[in-house]
């Protein structure tokens, strides 16, 4: 099986369309032009940068230059946590909890999948090792940041109401179990959504790309099906942990709400 | 919830202090009503949900022999209960906000015998804020904290909600701090009056 090699010019097609795109936003005002190029530009830049990483980490191979890359990774996920909340905690705790979260469940999944089930030799053989840590913070971040984000926009939209249920003497945990409960809920519906339209609605990136470079679809479905699993896994695990964690630092040691620990919006 | 008793007796404040209020002394005891009253803005709320133990502050309060920080804080709430001027509610019937479901006595506040079944979407103002009295009764409080119970309500329904607020407070035997603007109302319930000017209490009327 050959690849079918992609040129320059090929791209710039493709690219031609984004900015046609572009321009046809501009005139119809939609105020999207400028950062749909912007977007289409960082798609290009990171991406280029990411092969040429990925080309030299392949090379060498060695546990601590994975190790490296991943914890990057996670320190890009756990910015973007941050930056998709509109009220973040304040301080560390936004990106703490995000970051803290995603490690625990996407790294100990992706581990435990390498080693596991997969099982290359070694097990960090960064061709398996990366791509998979790399769906799994995808869509850990995904559910995290949408959880996270849930969370702490209602706790602060209906402060006065969880602070009625604290002075009629609940828990600060049955206070803020609504809140939770939906919090957890948004974060687990987009994986959930996924898995019941793969194959029907939609051909899940991973395998499609797995069919191009040559891989029978047998064995590409298979890969798919692990994946999946696995994601709703990391994600599940992940979105769990950082709800729970945000929803304990919205109170203090009286059981307070602490509407204060959240950052201001900025105007 | 395995609970030991909750605590009883006088609401006692030493030095308590929150935000520009304070150092404030303060003694109610079992069954006696003390009105509070004050400038809007003064910190009569403040004072209520410091006592409740919902805002940091300073100094102590305690209920009897029991000190507030002497018992996790939904302890301290279900005794040290506060009724706050606006009234919340979170879920879709009345019922559920009550324990059990049932809403003891809604006669005696002039409310329909089947209206734990309502739906707190159809309530109007003046029910959400005696349904709230009832709320907060139902969980029988040792210590009740009113900010402004009757604000909204016309003459009859105040004059229910101050029989039945003096009813409790009297057989249950508990100390109940009363904010309320009005001289007259004042004058109905509470044994004492205290006004807040500038940063303490002083005895008015």
């Amino acid at each position: 099986m050959t690849l079918i090699d992609l040129s320059w010019w090929q791209l710039a097609l493709a690219a031609g369309l984004v900015v046609a795109l572009a321009g046809l936003a501009h005139v119809a005002r939609l105020g999207m032009s400028g950062s749909l190029l912007v977007a289409g530009l960082r798609t290009a830049v990171q991406l280029s940068l990411i092969g040429v990483v990925l080309e030299a980490l392949f090379s060498v191979a060695t546990l601590g230059w994975v190790a490296l890359m991943a914890a990057v990774m996670l320190a890009m996920a756990g910015r973007e946590v941050v930056a998709r909340q509109k009220r973040p905690l304040a301080g560390w705790w936004g990106a703490g909890i995000g970051t803290a979260s995603m490690f625990v469940s996407s790294f100990a999944v992706t581990v435990l999948t390498l080693v596991v089930i997969v099982g290359p030799t070694p097990w960090y053989e960064p061709q398996y090792a990366i791509p998979m840590l790399g769906m799994m913070l995808g869509n850990t971040m995904t559910g995290v940041a949408l959880g996270l984000d849930r969370l702490t926009d209602t706790v602060w939209r209906q402060r006065a109401l969880i602070e009625t249920r604290l002075m009629l003497g609940e828990r600060w945990q049955e206070a803020v179990a609504d809140a939770r409960r939906d919090a957890t809920r948004s974060g687990l519906i987009p994986i959930v959504n996924s898995m019941a339209a793969a194959g029907v609605v939609s051909l899940p990136g991973m395998m499609t790309g797995q069919i191009l470079s040559g891989t029978p679809p047998g064995l590409a479905v298979k890969y798919q099906i692990l994946i999946m699993f696995t994601i709703t896994a990391g994600t599940g695990f992940g979105t769990l942990v950082a709800v729970s964690a945000a929803s304990r630092r919205l109170f203090d040691g009286r059981e307070r709400l602490r509407v204060d620990r959240l950052r201001p919006v900025k105007r | 919830m395995a609970d030991e008793a909750p605590p009883a007796g006088a609401l006692r404040l030493e030095s308590l202090s929150v935000g520009p209020l304070g150092p404030i002394d303060l003694r109610v005891e079992p069954g006696e009503i003390v009105a509070l009253s004050g400038a809007s803005g003064s910190g009569k709320s403040r004072l209520l949900r410091a006592i409740a133990d919902l805002d940091a502050h300073g100094g102590v309060a305690a209920l009897g022999d029991t000190a507030q920080d002497a018992l996790p804080a939904h302890r301290w709430r279900r005794a040290v209960m506060l009724l706050p001027a606006e009234s919340l509610w979170w879920a879709d019937t009345v019922g559920e906000h009550f324990p059990d479901g049932r809403v003891p006595e809604p006669a005696a506040l002039g409310l329909d015998a089947g209206v734990a079944g309502w739906e707190v979407a159809r309530l109007s103002s003046g029910e959400k804020q005696r349904l709230a009295l009832l709320r907060v009764l139902a969980r029988r409080p040792r210590c009740l904290l009113l900010d402004e119970p009757s604000a909204n309500l016309d003459e009859a329904a105040t004059q229910r909600v101050e029989t039945l607020v003096g009813d409790y407070v009297r057989d249950a035997s508990v100390p109940a701090l009363w904010v309320s603007h009005d001289p007259a109302q004042i004058a109905r319930v509470a044994s004492r009056h205290l006004r807040i000017g500038g940063s303490g209490l002083e005895v008015a009327g």
